[in-house]
Formats: C-alpha cells, structure tokens, sequence
C-alpha cells in the first residue's frame, strides 16, 4: 500500500525536572503543545486531530487523564486518540499519529505524550505483588537487573560497560537544556564507586524519575513544503510485540526488537544501518540496554555491542552517536520518554538540536521498548523526502 | 486564594477479587497439598510452571496434562535487591531469583536464603523451605524461601536457553 509523506515540523518539549509542583498534568502537556505549535508556526485551531500517550494510569495514580486534557488542548470537535503500549508509548503515539497523515486522513496532527512521576509512585505502582507468587518483585530495576546479568554472562563484557555508558549519556546531557539531571562531576572511576541498587544495576546506571511532555506537529507532504522551516521527514515506521514471558523466550534480545528493526530499516531502504544511520537516539532506562539495543537492532554482532561501548563509537564524536540528548538516562518522565527519543532523531536531522547537534545528521533512528521488553515501536526520519 | 497550597496527598487503595479460572485451579490446589504442578502444552510440549492463564503463549492453545515440577531447582538469573519502596515485605538486602524448576521449561521468581548474597550463582542449584503445614494457602508464599541444595552447578549450556 503506498502511503503519503508525513514530516515532523514542529517539536516542543518542557524542562524535565523532578517535581513540577507549580503545574498539574494538564499545565505541563499545554506548555509541551505550546512550544512545539510555536516552533510549527501554528495555533490549536489549525490542528486536525489529536493523539496522546503516556504510561499506565497506575504510575501516577490519576485515571484517564485524556477526559480532563480535552479542554486543555481544545479538543472539542476533534478525533482524539489515545494510545497504550507501557514504556514504548511515546514512541507508539508518535507512529499512530504519523499514520494518521500517511493514511491521507488528517494533514495536521498533533501528538503528545506526558508523564508527572511527583504525582504518584512508580516504584509501588511497578513493584504490586501478584497474587498466589512470592512478592520478591521490586520495580523496574528488579525486572531488568537479572536480565542484564544474562546478557553480561552470555557476552562475556567487562563489569565498566554500565558505568561507561552512564558517564556519556550524564555528560552529553550538558548540552541539553531540557535535560532533568545536569551532572559534570562524573568520571569512570566514580562511577564504579555508585552503590548497587538491583546488583548488577548500579545507581548511576538508572533513569531518574521525571516530570516532563513532549509534542510534536505533523503534517502532510503539500503542508509541509509550504512551510520555510526545516523538517524531519517521517521515512518509514515499525511496531512489534510479543509475550512478556514464554518458554524458551530470549529475554536479553527479544524476536519482536530484531523483527521490528528490520521493518523499519527495510521500509527506509536501509541495508546497512551502521553506515546509513547517523545518530540514534535509543531507550536505555538502564546504560546496560545500550549495547544490548545495539546488538538486538543490528548495529553491532551479537555478544558484541559492549565493545561498541568500550570503543567510543557511540560517543557523540564516534561513528554512530547515541543518545546526543542524554537519553533516558538524563530525563524519565516515562510516558514521554519513548516519544522524547523520536523528536530527539527528528531535532538531528532539522539541525535543531543545539550545543548536542551532531554535525551533519541527515538520518536518524528514534527507538523504544516498554513493558517486559515486550512492545517496540521505531522511527527511521530524514533531513530528505525519502 | 487558600495559602500557597499546591498538593495534597490522597492514598487511594482497590479491594480486587481474583477469578482464577480453569487453568490455574490446579496450581493453587497443588500448593495448598504441597505440591508443584504445572501443565504441559500439547503442541510444543514444553511445561509451564505457573501455568499462568492456562494457555500456551507461543501456541495459543490450551495447555494440557499437569506435571508436578520441581521441588528442586536451577537458578537461571538473579538480582540482589538493595532498594527500599513503599510496599515491600522482604527485609533488603535479598536475592531474588528465576529458578527452573527441575521438569519445567520456564523459570519462576522467588526468594533465596541461607546463603549470603555475595555466595549466589547463576547455575547454583536449590530447594525449597516449606512453611508449617498449617500455614498453607494456595499460594507460592507457602514456601518460604529457596535455599542452596550443596548439589554441584549445573552448566551453564543447560540452562542458557532460558535467559
């Protein structure tokens, strides 16, 4: 089926922080959709349709947010969607509301996807004992750390991986204003000092908790030519599922990432991402997803990502920057993360990304994975029509 | 304007009434008599412990005969648990572990002791602590904790499928 072009052509996002006391759900999403119609040159009235996202309802503790955002985003009389898939949700959104312009349905979409973590407690909300099992379960950290035991086993990477990638995503978080954590004083040494929080997941290893949205304008193709700025062009999109648990399931490299990259990459046209795809903005909530996403997306040989790592090629001057942004490691709000990693990609290829734009980026990737590494969604964008 | 009042905290709890259904019935009846038992799917033939929703996730077919797993076991993965949260009822630090149970193809999670942290093994093998008999529900809780079964380790090629 040929399906229409559709850009990004406009990004807003807030200051991730900790605690926006001074704003509810409803005031931080309009401050995201204020800033990204701003930077399209576009008001409320223009938009045809809405679709929002954000995490389950039981991390903040506030049911169906959508019937009090409404209002807020001027609503009346428009589609609005919403959509679930867990943590990859902000990636998901942005592809259904990109599918509503390819379709031909809407020319201008408006996306959104938001998290306000200060309004409830994500550790409990992740952490509730299922009846009749022994309640050993302690969040996401608890979920993640045994698996990434297995990937450290099974690839044999020295115990500094984690803290390596921390470092980098901390200190590229520098340049990002948006960023929530603004650390400079961490080194590798230092960080191998960080205290065990779920062994082997050290503290400065994890995604701090955040508040913070993200939206994002998309048009169609006779829209967006019609439009002076710069533009991310949608190239091709891709989701996958498959079962939290099963027997036999790879658990460290998931079918459903391997299957949902080579769509992705297939419909962009791309053979060889290493050398087609010049930044990445990746959803690692803990630094050990990096060589593992690295290994499971088709960057790097299997057993091999960590020394992608250990090598600098994912440092912003390596050959496949990763996380320029600092990632989901620099700002947790979680809902937004997944769609943060897709406006970051298209930030790259507009030459928008300020002090952590990589020079030249013409192709990006924006990926995320929710629930048990069980949902994935991914964007392939360029600065070109495809 | 009341004084600067910018958020109240408001706990809301949920009552919930488990249906277990068909498929799980006979894992909770197994535990509440001490034994474990699982359910082997009729396609794939692989043993599910817990049988869960009673239906096989790559097939999608009921799952079939039971098979009593277990007791003992391999442990696959762990993580060593140091974070406090609202909500916990195991002192930190602890281990919790996937444990493959012996006759099973999946692993389950539980609690390992008797053993410090710093001692636990992929690949260690394990039993289980039941609690007093007249404390049993139909529950995993029944058994209390996972503890070194002083078996050599088993290879890692053995379990390294099911990470």
């Amino acid at each position: 089926m040929a399906l229409n072009r559709c850009a990004v052509v406009g990004v807003g996002q807030t200051n991730h922080t900790s605690c926006r006391a001074d704003v509810s759900i409803a005031g931080l999403v309009r401050e995201a959709v204020d800033r990204a119609l701003l930077d399209a040159n576009m008001t409320l009235a223009d938009i045809d349709a809405i679709v929002i996202g954000k995490a389950p309802d039981m991390l903040e503790g506030i049911m169906m947010p959508e019937l009090w955002l409404t209002d807020s985003l001027a609503a009346s009389g428009k589609p609005l969607f919403r959509v679930h898939t867990a943590g990859s949700v902000g990636g998901s959104t942005a592809i259904v509301a990109a599918q509503h312009v390819m379709s031909g349905l809407h020319k201008r979409v408006l996306t959104i996807a938001f998290e306000k973590q200060s309004d409830g407690n994500a550790m409990w909300a992740l952490s509730v004992p299922l009846p009749f099992s022994m309640p050993v379960h302690a969040g996401a950290g608890g979920y993640f750390s045994p698996i990434i035991r297995s990937y450290i086993r099974r690839s044999g990477s020295p115990s500094h991986i984690g803290a390596m990638v921390a470092v980098k995503d901390r200190s590229n978080a520098l340049k990002n204003p948006y960023a929530h954590l603004h650390e400079d004083h961490w080194t590798l040494e230092k960080a191998m000092e960080s205290p065990m929080l779920w062994d082997p997941i050290r503290f400065v290893e994890t995604c701090p908790s955040s508040d913070g949205a993200i939206a994002l304008v998309l048009a169609s193709e006779d829209v967006a030519d019609k439009m002076p700025g710069k533009k991310a062009w949608v190239h091709s999109t891709a989701m996958r599922s498959e079962p939290t648990m099963f027997a036999g399931r790879n658990q460290v490299s998931p079918r459903a990432g391997e299957m949902c990259a080579e769509d992705v990459f297939r419909k962009a046209g791309i053979t060889n991402p290493l050398k087609e795809i010049d930044v990445v903005e990746m959803y690692v909530p803990f630094s050990w997803f990096e060589p593992m996403w690295l290994e499971n997306i088709g960057f790097a040989p299997k057993d091999q990502g960590w020394r992608f790592v250990e090598d600098g090629v994912t440092e912003m001057t390596g050959k496949l920057p990763v996380n320029a942004s600092g990632g989901v490691l620099s700002s947790n709000p979680i809902g937004a993360s997944g769609m943060l990693r897709f406006g970051e990609a298209a930030l790259q290829v507009m030459g928008k990304a300020g002090e952590h734009q990589i020079e030249g980026a013409r192709t990006a990737l924006g990926h995320a994975y929710g629930g048990g590494s069980q949902f994935f969604a991914m964007w392939v964008v360029g600065s070109e029509k495809n | 304007m009341a004084d600067d009042i910018l958020r109240i905290r408001t706990p809301i709890g949920i009552d919930y009434t488990w249906s277990s259904g068909p498929g799980s019935v006979g894992y909770m009846r197994g535990l509440e008599n001490g034994k474990l038992l699982g359910r082997r799917c009729p396609v794939c033939e692989l043993v599910y412990f817990p049988p869960r929703n009673g239906v096989c996730p790559r097939c999608g077919v009921l799952l079939a005969d039971e098979v009593e797993v277990g007791p003992r076991g391999t442990i696959t993965t762990f993580c060593v648990v140091n974070v406090p949260f609202l909500g916990q009822t195991i002192k930190i630090p602890y281990v919790a572990a996937t444990i493959l149970l012996d006759g099973a193809d999946i692993g389950m999670q539980h609690l390992i002791q008797e053993c410090e942290a710093a001692d636990v093994r992929m690949g260690m093998r394990v039993e289980p602590v039941w609690r007093d008999k007249s404390l049993w529900t139909p529950s995993l809780e029944n058994i209390m904790y996972y503890k070194p079964s002083d078996e050599p380790d088993a290879d890692f090629d053995v379990y390294a499928r099911h990470l």
